[in-house]
């Protein structure tokens, strides 16, 4: 088996053994991103010198001190809307593709101190902003099961870098599903955390009450490694929550006899497709055979989630978007001869449709006159969502639907449809709403490209969805992988010149 | 719901400093027209009577001791700006002149 073929955890251990050293897991990742970046561009920003730097000098650092951390030296790759200092964070924006942080996010300060190594900044949609990667300046991330398809989004260069072995492990946000959907799509593991549980300090703001990091990960027990680095509470961030955090692998315990599982058979919506409906069910299934109790029920109010979603972050992300007018940072346009018309075209230049679009949007929801009609409005069926989730826990330790309605779409399908592309987050988006946790795993394939299953907990209960899809891993046994596993795979000139020719955005 | 008019779409352009051609006002129109019937759906709810949710944790005024904490150098905070003069953002015209 290659080493870039495998999980953070095995990895791990034989560099504890001194069986591998880092610059050698390092290589490996390297080599598979020149391969088959010109192919699926994961990254936006590939740190080839530096982690190479960074490898050798944390292989010095084990002979001497022994002991690495659990992500010591594993090949990361990092959304590029999570500040890294000195290092670009564009956001997959042309108005932020000079920027360099003068801090580290603390996600990043926390993996810092496990000495972990960062291969790139990951390919996104435009602040986030999309299901698909394709609103991206630097060019679509295409699905390394089939790259006639996207990734998901927005962390679909996490996800795909992910599941083709250009990183080992990821770091993603989510908003609406940017986590889960993309995981769901590229076959890999996804995680929410509890909103509050960790620091979004540094995290490129979309929609602040709804946006959380987390780790997308080859399996569950590297999930819950990663969130044992990054969880607890930061005095940069408010929001962030003082508890204990627990030690997340001690979750890792394959047993659900007597856990009770709920189906929100708002979940199964009527654009679920069949094998994606079949998968689930079998999942099911399979954990009742496992001695879980599972029934259909029902939490009325969630069918309003897209609705109130799509006010509520647009709102957000009109505001926090102000900020980029041309004056501190990022892009500035050329030629104005006032402060005013420096700002419209500063920011007519710098933002992409989807985000003028949302900018647009959430402006509207937010203006006089059609503030109470329409955010008001969501604030309100926020509550009842809230609500609805809180009466489902009193009687289910977890609820489970499919991450996606979909298997990966066609590049190009809904672009031009942003309603279309919006309900492929239908089953994501309830639970941001709730800021309550959840996890997607493999559980399938349909025609070749991977269907992901949706376990939801309550809020800071992280634990019990881990052991639920720990369980459902160990049992399921998903152990395929992406046709361009094939070491040898070639690229075709055609498949070079398409991706060069897309995108604006220069990759590094 | 109302729907949106091309002259509302360039007053909220207006309010978020952006600025469209022609063409893209006439399809923005018709896009955020698509989304707010589906999203607007939520208008027909009676729930007069629920309390709104901004955010989901029960937290209010989060506070921490007032102590002195070193910030960001001024080269720092200048570092990534276009254009700079004399330690201080320099940006275009902001005052009307006669």
């Amino acid at each position: 088996m290659e080493l870039w073929d495998m999980k953070g955890h095995q990895l791990a251990e034989m560099i504890e053994k001194k069986e591998v050293s880092v610059s050698e897991v390092t290589r490996s990742v390297l080599d598979r991103i020149r391969s088959l970046e010109p192919l699926l561009n994961c990254y936006i920003t590939v740190l080839e010198e530096e982690s190479q730097t960074l490898a050798r000098q944390i292989d010095k650092y084990i002979a001497q001190e022994g002991h690495p951390a659990p992500l010591t030296g594993l090949p990361m790759a990092v959304k590029d809307l999570i500040c890294t200092r000195g290092v670009r964070t564009t956001c997959g924006s042309r108005i932020l593709d000079n920027y360099l942080p003068v801090y580290d996010a603390t996600v990043i300060q926390k993996l810092k101190d496990q000495r972990y190594l960062p291969v790139g900044k990951a390919n996104m949609d435009e602040f986030a902003m999309g299901s698909s990667t394709e609103n991206s300046y630097y060019g679509p991330t295409r699905n390394p099961w089939n790259t006639e398809r996207v990734p998901g989004g927005s962390s679909g260069g996490s996800a795909a870098a992910v599941a083709a072995g250009e990183a080992i492990v990821a770091l993603g946000s989510d908003t609406g599903g940017s986590i889960r959907q993309p995981a769901s799509l590229c076959g890999v593991v996804g995680l929410k955390p509890t909103y509050g549980l960790v620091s979004r300090y540094g995290l490129v703001a979309f929609a602040s009450s709804l946006d959380q990091i987390g780790p997308i990960t080859r399996d569950v027990q590297d999930a819950a490694i990663f969130l044992n680095a990054i969880a607890g509470h930061d005095v940069m961030d408010s929001t962030s929550v003082k508890r204990e955090i627990p030690d997340y692998t001690k979750a890792l315990v394959d047993d659900v006899r007597g856990l009770k599982i709920g189906v929100p058979q708002e979940l199964m919506v009527e654009g679920v497709e069949m094998k994606v409906r079949d998968s689930v069910n079998q999942a099911i299934e399979l954990l009742v055979s496992l001695g879980a109790f599972c029934e259909e029920t029902s939490l009325p109010y969630l069918e309003h989630s897209l609705s109130a979603y799509y006010i509520i972050a647009p709102a957000e992300a009109s505001a926090n978007l102000a900020r980029y007018d041309g004056v501190k940072y990022g892009h500035r346009a050329r030629g104005s001869r006032n402060i005013r018309e420096m700002y419209k075209k500063t920011r007519s230049e710098g933002f992409g449709a989807e985000v003028k679009r949302r900018i647009m949007l959430g402006t509207y929801a937010l203006s006089a006159g059609y503030y109470e009609a329409y955010y008001g409005q969501a604030q309100k069926v926020r509550t009842l969502i809230v609500n609805d989730f809180r009466q489902a826990f009193q009687k289910y330790d977890v609820l489970v639907s499919p991450t996606s309605p979909t298997v990966a779409f066609k590049i190009g399908e809904k672009v031009d449809n942003p309603l279309q592309m919006y309900l492929s987050d239908v089953c994501t988006i309830p639970v941001n709403l709730a800021g309550i946790p959840a996890i997607s795993v493999p559980c399938g394939t349909s025609d070749g490209l991977p269907i992901g299953l949706q376990i939801i907990g309550r809020a800071f209960d992280e634990e019990t969805i881990l052991r639920v899809a720990y369980t459902f891993e160990q049992y399921f046994g998903f152990n395929q992988s992406p046709p361009l596993t094939n070491p040898g795979v070639q690229l075709t000139e055609d498949q070079k010149s398409q991706v060069q020719m897309s995108g604006e955005g220069r990759r590094r | 719901m109302s729907r949106i008019s091309r002259e509302e779409v360039e007053h909220i352009a207006r309010l978020a400093e952006l600025e469209f051609s022609e063409e893209e006002k006439e399809k923005l129109a018709v896009q955020l027209n698509q989304i707010l019937e589906h999203a607007g759906r939520i208008s027909q709810l009676d729930i007069k009577d629920v309390p709104p949710t901004s955010h989901v944790l029960p937290l209010t005024n989060v506070f921490r001791e007032d102590e002195p904490r070193p910030s960001l150098s001024l080269e720092e905070v200048l570092a990534n700006a276009a254009e700079v003069l004399d330690n201080c953002f320099l940006v275009p015209q902001i005052l009307e002149e006669g």
